[in-house]
């Protein structure tokens, strides 16, 4: 924990201004930049096992067609858990509470489903006649899938993983509940001690890195599609992928 | 279970809490969402701007937002209404979009032919265009329903009742069987409005009660 920032103000959110202009709050382990890294590496982690997990079988299940109904259901599922309870209720059954590995899992749940139901509906939304076509000409069906499918399912897969990235991001602010690092130590120590200032200038520092977040993700998708398909902002096909993955991306912002 | 049916009171008077932080804000959203997407739809300007408002504010965590909006409203910060906001917010964000995209969606020549039969703008909106919204409109508040009932646990976190309230006091009591009670309980909760919405579409769109689920439902199920 940081030491208090002495305020001149008794009004909070005037509090909270001078506690993000207090420079003590701007350096060493427990200081801003510090634990904006922390809440990123904690993202980063969650994302990579995620990714490993869903993305494989969002293929799998995109090109093939099997497996359908449980990957949906699935992620229907995993999307009303609680990630909160989840995560405490992982953080006690670990040998160690203060262990990292428990609330990372609990988020991954978190973050599998938009990934799973992207990349799933991204591929299946790939018009038939293109896939029919890159067997016609000869493809494997490794070479249907990597060079044929991914490219046109990029859009859609992209924005599965920016919903995922947004929802990881916000809720590792809760990990701090667990007494884990992070961006979410500003607020509960904020409110453990009842400094407001700390609180509100926590807060307003998560919802920044969020945004920057979201926006560094947004223009990356912009330059990640492929410009053949630049122009096809709307395909025919791709009105249901895109209603399925708005579906997807909201799964809850905790 | 025993300890389920010692405490049953008080689970059951935290899911009133929970249930109550969770429908308010589906209600006000379509309250607000549905006229903010019809103002949308006749100004492109206005359009773009309510959308990248909206995207904006959903991209704000919602623990952080839990805790700003006390200051922003005056409320203190066990209040209900903090949470309701927040929650408010986040769905009207989501709904205007799907709003918008429903209300795109409905066929012109429906739209002219009921100008033609007489409908005046207002009524032709109520009875022609939202109807026809509805489905799309439906979904939206399916998925804004099942994030909102496992958001409001967070509220926990600074003491707001909720079935949240489970996950908090098992962790600080070394006692999973809480916790699970908590999770189950919030999983029945998500269940239950999902079914409540369901059964609710298909009293308001009678037109579609066809045998077979409509192709874009299978997908997202």
């Amino acid at each position: 924990m940081i030491g208090m920032t002495r305020y001149d103000s008794a009004n909070p959110l005037t509090q909270g201004v001078e506690w993000l202009r207090d420079p003590a709050n701007w350096q060493g382990d427990y200081g801003i930049p510090n634990r904006v890294v922390e809440h990123l590496a904690y993202s980063g982690l969650t994302l990579l096992i995620a990714v490993a997990i869903a993305v494989p079988v969002g293929l799998f299940v995109g090109h093939t067609g099997r497996g359908r109904v449980v990957v949906v259901s699935l992620a229907g599922l995993l999307r009303a858990l609680p990630t909160l309870g989840v995560m405490t209720l992982f953080a006690l059954l670990a040998t160690s509470t203060l262990s990292l590995m428990p609330p990372i899992w609990a988020l991954v749940l978190l973050a599998v489903p938009p990934l799973m139901t992207g990349t799933y509906a991204g591929i299946a939304a790939v018009d038939p006649e293109t896939v029919d076509a890159a067997r016609g000409v000869g493809m494997t069906e490794w070479q249907v899938l990597f060079r044929v499918e991914v490219p046109n399912a990029l859009a859609v897969m992209l924005g599965g993983f920016r919903s995922a990235v947004l929802q990881v991001v916000a809720t590792v602010a809760v990990v701090a509940y667990l007494g884990l690092g992070g961006l979410g130590r500003f607020i509960i120590d904020g409110l453990s001690v009842q400094d407001y200032g700390q609180v509100l200038g926590g807060a307003v520092v998560i919802a920044a890195v969020a945004l920057v977040v979201d926006g560094v993700l947004a223009l990356a998708q912009r330059r990640a599609i492929s410009p053949g398909l630049q122009q096809l902002r709307h395909p025919p096909a791709g009105n249901a992928a895109r209603e399925d993955l708005t579906a997807g991306a909201r799964g809850g912002t905790p | 279970m025993t300890w389920l049916f010692g405490n049953l009171p008080q689970v059951l008077s935290l899911a009133g809490s929970h249930l109550v932080q969770a429908v308010i804000p589906l209600v006000l959203a379509v309250v607000i969402s549905v006229p903010l997407a019809q103002i949308a739809r006749h100004n492109k300007t206005l359009a773009a701007t309510f959308l990248s408002v909206g995207s904006v504010l959903y991209t704000v965590p919602s623990l952080a937002l839990f805790v700003i909006l006390p200051v922003v409203l005056g409320t203190r910060i066990l209040d209900f209404t903090n949470v309701i906001v927040a929650l408010t917010i986040y769905a009207v964000a989501l709904l205007v979009r799907s709003t918008l995209d429903a209300l795109n969606s409905v066929d012109d020549g429906i739209r002219q032919a009921a100008v033609a039969m007489g409908f005046r703008p207002l009524h032709r909106f109520l009875a022609v265009d939202l109807p026809l919204s509805l489905p799309v409109l439906f979904a939206g508040l399916r998925v804004i329903s099942v994030s909102n009932i496992s958001l409001v646990t967070v509220g926990a976190l600074l003491g707001i009742p909720s079935l949240g309230f489970f996950f908090t006091d098992g962790l600080q009591r070394n006692f999973p069987t809480e916790i699970i009670v908590g999770i189950v309980g919030t999983l029945i909760l998500a269940v239950l409005m999902d079914g409540v919405l369901v059964l609710l579409q298909r009293l308001l769109t009678p037109w579609l009660r066809t045998p077979r689920a409509p192709a874009a439902e299978v997908v997202r199920a």
